[in-house]
């Protein structure tokens, strides 16, 4: 990876994305000849929205690799509060750390933090836009299941303001896949998010039923829809509804189908699924740790 | 002399902005940053007939040669339009707009929760893409009434 930044998912190459997870795999194979690799490095972590996974895998990563991090901690201690900027924010946070990760929730947020700062940036999370270090942990999850190639992968649920499908969904038109969105009509894809996947040459397969494409399927993604989408509860509760699925739905998978979730859920997969063989999204929380090790390392090799 | 000649007279000197369509004038001003406050004399014509576009408008600006670079951002709300430069009430120069790749500053992005809308010292910058802008920032598009988002 050559850039300084990862900000959005659109930037990586496929070489890019092999690269990361090789290394990842490096990683989780012996974890303790990556242990002192970044002693003298700082990592600050900004999350201006609240974060249990994301924020927690970037603290574990950075220590693992013998960083050590700094926390903004929440926005109502910060001094956000006071009506500074996010480019004066960064701007002072760059004094203090190696490298930024930043959670926001405005969408080009991350964007606005690289032009102002020259430590790398890492984007986890700008409102509905895009959370690419993610996507490098479903990736990799996919790839250490599946392979990257040669695949059929089912995105449902939110698509609409989903930032991890956003990210994903670009990520993947670098392999050899087909991929499926399955949603609600009012939650699908946003233009940006059509408009880059067909300039990246992607068919977009688009479904309202997830009975239409469940057989075909090698990946199934399922996001979360949230009920403040919906201005009407009612309305929700019956959307929502057609999207929840059970060890009785995937009956008609393939038997080696993965189910995968950027985590958290509420109710969309039932807990008889975590028993059902096809679950996945334990395992790919857990692999944020070795990815995110590899994109520090990655990120932080090319300052040094 | 052609009817829209009737209604706004020759200039001397300046810039002829000519073929915007029909009801674009104002945002041709609003654009190039031309308010009246800067002392220069603007003439406009609104919807006079025109055997290319049915109806036009016209924008005379007195004493300024608009560059290229000032100009072709208008190719966003005015495609067809002509740039002339006037020197001693003749045309010196003929150009048409060109698409720009970017526009900076001159377009706000709808997207309310783009980080552009919440108050951060930047630009708007928005790419030009197929037929319409893209915000370098949301990656929002914006394909139609792209006159509706001028913020300048």
């Amino acid at each position: 990876m050559r850039q300084d930044h990862l900000i959005t998912a659109t930037q990586l190459s496929r070489d890019d994305i092999e690269a990361v997870l090789d290394r990842a795999r490096r990683i989780a194979a012996d974890p303790a000849a990556f242990a002192d690799r970044h002693a003298e490095t700082v990592l600050a972590l900004c999350f201006f929205e609240p974060s249990t996974r994301t924020k927690m895998s970037f603290d574990t990563a950075a220590k693992r690799l013998g960083a050590d991090t700094i926390d903004m901690g929440t926005v109502e201690s910060s001094s956000v509060t006071k009506g500074e900027s996010l480019a004066d924010t960064v701007r002072v946070i760059e004094g203090y750390a190696d490298a930024i990760v930043l959670r926001h929730p405005s969408e080009g947020a991350a964007t606005l933090a690289a032009e102002f700062v020259d430590v790398p940036v890492i984007n986890a999370g700008d409102g509905a836009g895009q959370h690419p270090s993610q996507t490098l942990l479903d990736l990799y999850t996919v790839r250490e299941n599946h392979g990257l190639d040669g695949l059929t992968v089912g995105i449902m649920g939110d698509l609409k303001y989903g930032r991890t499908v956003h990210s994903l969904a670009a990520a993947l038109t670098n392999f050899d896949v087909n991929q499926h969105f399955i949603s609600p009509d009012s939650l699908r894809l946003p233009r940006s998010v059509r408009f880059d996947l067909h300039e990246a040459g992607a068919q977009l397969r688009e479904h309202t039923d997830l009975e239409d494409v469940l057989p075909e399927l090698d990946v199934l993604y399922v996001t979360r829809i949230q009920k403040e989408r919906f201005p009407d509860e009612n309305e929700y509760h019956r959307v929502a509804g057609q999207y929840r699925i059970d060890a009785g739905t995937l009956a008609d998978a393939r038997e080696d189908l993965i189910v995968m979730h950027p985590l958290p859920r509420v109710d969309e997969i039932a807990a008889d699924v975590d028993t059902s063989g096809h679950a996945r999204y334990f395992e790919q929380a857990h692999n944020g740790v070795p990815v995110r090790m590899a994109l520090l390392d990655t990120l932080l090799e090319g300052t040094q | 002399m052609s009817d829209h000649e009737l209604r706004v007279s020759k200039i001397r000197n300046g810039t002829v902005i000519d073929h915007v369509e029909g009801g674009q004038a104002l945002n041709v001003l609003a654009i190039l940053g031309i308010d009246g406050s800067e002392g220069l004399g603007v003439s406009i014509g609104m919807n006079v007939p025109s055997d290319r576009l049915g109806r036009k408008d016209v924008v005379k600006v007195e004493d300024r040669e608009l560059s290229s670079s000032e100009v072709d951002v208008l190719s966003l709300i005015a495609p067809e339009a002509t740039i002339n430069i006037i020197r001693e009430f003749d045309v010196v120069e003929k150009n048409r707009v060109i698409r720009p790749t970017h526009v900076s500053g001159v377009l706000s992005c709808p997207n309310r929760n783009c980080i552009t809308n919440a108050g951060e010292p930047v630009e708007t910058e928005f790419a030009v893409v197929g037929n319409g802008v893209r915000c370098g920032y949301c990656s929002t598009i914006i394909r139609d009434d792209i006159a509706a988002h001028i913020d300048v």
